[in-house]
C-alpha cells in the first residue's frame, strides 16, 4: 500500500510538473518569482514597472486563492518561487515543514525603519532565526452604507438587527465567519470555546443575509448595486471602493472587535534568485512604494513608520482603523490547523445549508 | 486480404482518438476515485492511508443528503425546462423555417456558447435584480407595481442554468427532428391521422434520440454545478456542487471533494438507469 502511496505522490509530483510547464516561459536571466494573493499589492503594475527600471529586474507572479493553496502550491514547485507573501500566523507552519528558509534582514535596508512590534513578532522570529521580514497589516470588519446610517453603528448587533433584514452582505468563509460569532458573543475567535452557540448564533444570520461574496471584486458588484446596507469585508476594500469607486461606504471596529491580519514576505527553500528577491523586499517595504499604493487608494497599513507617514488624514484607514483605541480591539489571527479549518468549513456548510432551507 | 488490411488503417487511424480519450477522461478519473479512499493528500509529510471515511461521512452528515436533494432537483428543473422551451423551438425551426432564415436563427442560438458563462452569468445578475433590467420595464409600464427584482433566489439559479444549457436542448432536438422525412408524416396524414397523433405516434417517438441526448448533456453538468448558484443564488446558493468546490479551494481536502464528486455521479447514473427501461420501451414504438 505504502507503494500505491509513492504512487499517488508521483502523480502529484507529476501534475505540478505540468503545471508548472505551462507556468514556465523561457527562464529570463534576472527575475523574481512571486506568490501571493491576486491584486495584492506586489503586481501593481507602475511598482513592478517602477522596480525593474531601477534593478533590471523582472517580477512575475503566481497566484493563490486561499491559505491551503500557498502551502500546496510551495510543496509542490520546491525551489520555483523567490517571495511568498505569507499571513504572518501561518510562518512558523511553513518554518516548521521546510517550505520557507530564514532570511537575513541585513539584507534588507528598509527594515530598520519598521515598526519595532511589527518587525520582533514572535510570529516572525522563532528559534533565533527571523523568518519573515513585517510588510502590512489590515483588518476585516462591518463596512456599513454612509446613506442609510446617519450615524456609525457602534456594535456587532447591527448584523442580527431586524431592521437590516436581507440587507447584509456576508463574507462567504467558514474562518471569517466562524471568528465573527464568537466576536458577537464573546467568545475567543482564535479558539473558541463553544461551537455550538457559535452555529446557532450564526443560524441566527439566515433572514439577514442578502448575499455572500468571496472575492472583492464581487463584493464591489454587491455594494455598487446597493444591495447591502452592512458588510463583512476587508477594510481596505471598503477604502478602495470610497476612494476609487466614489461609493457611500466606511467601516467601524466594533465595541466587540474586528478581525486583523499581518502579512510577512518570507523566502521559499533555495530560492533560484536570493538576491533578487531581497532587493524586491526591501523595495515592498520601502515609503516609496507605499506612497504609490496608498494613492491609488485600498492599501492597507505598512509595517514601516516612516511609509505610514503617507496615509492622508482623509484615509479611513487612518481616521478608523489605526486609532490607538481601536488597534486594541482588533483580534490579529492566529494560527489554523488543518483539522480546525476542516471542522469551520463543516460547520459553515451546515449553516449554509440551513439557509436554503 | 485487402480487407484485412482495410481494417488495420481504420484501426490505426482510430487509435489516436481512443488513446485521447483514454487519457484525458479515464486517466483524472482513476487518479480522482483513487484519492477518494486516501485519508489525506500526499503532500510533504503527510503520511495518508486508505480508508472510506469520506464515504462515511456523506452517509452521516444529514445536510449532504439535503444538498444532493437540492442538486438533483436543480438538475429536473432546469432540464424540464430546457425541454419545453427547446422542444418546440427546435420544432418550428426544422420543420417550419427554411432557407437563409434558418441558418440565420440557428446562428443566433448558438451565439451565446461564444462568449464566457461567467459574464453571462454577471450579465444575468444586472437583468434580475431589484431595480434591474426587468424591473425598471415593469414599473415603467406598471408604475408602483412592486418590485419583482428575482436575483438571489432559487428562481435566478434556474433561469440562468436554462439560458446557459437550452442551446444543448435546441441543437440535438433539431437534428434529429430535421432527419425525419416528410413522406412519413404524409403517410400519417393519407391514414387520416389528427395532428396530435402525428405529433404523438410519429414526430415526438422519431425525435426521442435527439432529446434523451439533450437531457443527458444537460442534467449530468446542472447536477454538479457550482459557478451559477453562487453568483445567483445569494442565501440559496448552496448546492452540492459548491460544496465540492470549497473541498478542492477552501481547505485542500481533495479526497472528500473526490468521494463527494464520485457520489453524485454514482447517483446521476443511477436516475439514468432508472429511467432506461422507460425509454426502451418508448423507443420501441416506433
Amino acid at each position: 500500500m505504502t507503494r500505491w502511496i509513492a504512487y499517488g505522490r508521483r502523480i502529484v509530483g507529476m501534475m505540478a510538473g505540468l503545471a508548472m510547464l505551462g507556468a514556465t516561459s523561457v527562464a529570463v536571466a534576472d527575475e523574481v518569482r512571486v506568490l501571493n494573493w491576486k491584486g495584492w499589492g506586489t503586481d501593481e503594475a507602475w511598482a513592478v514597472a517602477e522596480f525593474e527600471k531601477q534593478t533590471g529586474t523582472k517580477v512575475v507572479h503566481d497566484y493563490i486563492t486561499s491559505f491551503p493553496e500557498t502551502f500546496t502550491k510551495l510543496r509542490t514547485n520546491p525551489g520555483y518561487y523567490d517571495i511568498v507573501v505569507l499571513n504572518a500566523a501561518f510562518v512558523e507552519k511553513a518554518a516548521r515543514e521546510g517550505l520557507i528558509q530564514a532570511v537575513d534582514p541585513a539584507m534588507v535596508a528598509n527594515s530598520a525603519d519598521l515598526y519595532p512590534d511589527m518587525r520582533d513578532t514572535p510570529q516572525l522570529n522563532f528559534d533565533g532565526k527571523v523568518w519573515g521580514i513585517a510588510w502590512v497589516w489590515g483588518g476585516t470588519s462591518v463596512t456599513y452604507d454612509t446613506e442609510v446610517f446617519k450615524t456609525p453603528p457602534t456594535s456587532l448587533d447591527v448584523l442580527w438587527d431586524p431592521a437590516h433584514a436581507d440587507r447584509v452582505c456576508w463574507r462567504d468563509n467558514a474562518e471569517d465567519s466562524v471568528r465573527f460569532a464568537a466576536l458577537a458573543l464573546g467568545q475567543n475567535p482564535d479558539q473558541p470555546e463553544d461551537l455550538d452557540a457559535i452555529r446557532e448564533k450564526l443560524r441566527a444570520l439566515k433572514p439577514q443575509v442578502k448575499a455572500f461574496w468571496k472575492s472583492g471584486d464581487e463584493w464591489l458588484k454587491l455594494v455598487a448595486a446597493k444591495e447591502c446596507d452592512l458588510s463583512i469585508v476587508w477594510t481596505n476594500n471598503t477604502e478602495a471602493a470610497a476612494v476609487q469607486d466614489n461609493l457611500p461606504v466606511s467601516f467601524i471596529v466594533a465595541k466587540q472587535g474586528a478581525v486583523a491580519f499581518r502579512d510577512g514576505l518570507a523566502m521559499p527553500t533555495n530560492p533560484p534568485n536570493a538576491k533578487g528577491a531581497y532587493a524586491f523586499m526591501n523595495y515592498l517595504i520601502s515609503k516609496e512604494f507605499y506612497a504609490g499604493w496608498v494613492k491609488i487608494g485600498g492599501a492597507p497599513v505598512s509595517a514601516n513608520s516612516k511609509a505610514v507617514e503617507e496615509l492622508p488624514d482623509s484615509s479611513l484607514t487612518r481616521q478608523v482603523l489605526t486609532q490607538p483605541d481601536a488597534i486594541k480591539r482588533l483580534n490579529f489571527k492566529g494560527p489554523l490547523s488543518d483539522e480546525e479549518r476542516q471542522t469551520y468549513l463543516d460547520l459553515w456548510q451546515e449553516t449554509k445549508a440551513y439557509f436554503a432551507e | 486480404m485487402a480487407r484485412e488490411k482495410r481494417r488495420w488503417v481504420a484501426y490505426g487511424l482510430t487509435v489516436p482518438s481512443y488513446l485521447w480519450l483514454a487519457v484525458t477522461v479515464f486517466l483524472p478519473l482513476i487518479v480522482m476515485l483513487y484519492f477518494s479512499f486516501l485519508s489525506k493528500m500526499p503532500f510533504g509529510t503527510a503520511e495518508p492511508v486508505l480508508t472510506l471515511k469520506h464515504y462515511k461521512s456523506f452517509l452521516d452528515r444529514d445536510f449532504y443528503h439535503f444538498l444532493t436533494w437540492r442538486s438533483v432537483k436543480l438538475g429536473f428543473h432546469v432540464t424540464f425546462f430546457c425541454l419545453i422551451i427547446g422542444f418546440p423551438a427546435a420544432y418550428i425551426l426544422a420543420r417550419k423555417v427554411h432557407g437563409r432564415w434558418r441558418e440565420a436563427i440557428l446562428l443566433l442560438i448558438v451565439l451565446p456558447f461564444w462568449s464566457n458563462t461567467l459574464i453571462r452569468i454577471f450579465a444575468w445578475t444586472m437583468v434580475l435584480r431589484t431595480n434591474g433590467l426587468v424591473d425598471q420595464m415593469v414599473h415603467a409600464i406598471i408604475p408602483g407595481a412592486p418590485s419583482v427584482g428575482i436575483l438571489y433566489s432559487y428562481p435566478a439559479i434556474v433561469i440562468g442554468l436554462v439560458h446557459s444549457f437550452i442551446p444543448y436542448m435546441i441543437l440535438t432536438c433539431y437534428i434529429s427532428l430535421q432527419a425525419i422525412e416528410d413522406s412519413m408524416i404524409e403517410a400519417g396524414r393519407v391514414l387520416g391521422a389528427s395532428s396530435l397523433s402525428i405529433f404523438w405516434r410519429i414526430i415526438l417517438p422519431l425525435s426521442l434520440p435527439g432529446v434523451v441526448v439533450g437531457v443527458v448533456l444537460i442534467f449530468v453538468p446542472v447536477v454538479g454545478a457550482f459557478m451559477e448558484p453562487r453568483i445567483l443564488g445569494g442565501r440559496q446558493s448552496i448546492m452540492l456542487g459548491t460544496v465540492i468546490e470549497d473541498q478542492f479551494t477552501e481547505v485542500f481536502n481533495w479526497p472528500l471533494g473526490a468521494a463527494l464528486s464520485f457520489i453524485l455521479l454514482a447517483i446521476v447514473m443511477a436516475i439514468f438507469a432508472a429511467c432506461y427501461p422507460l425509454l426502451r420501451n418508448r423507443m420501441k414504438l416506433t
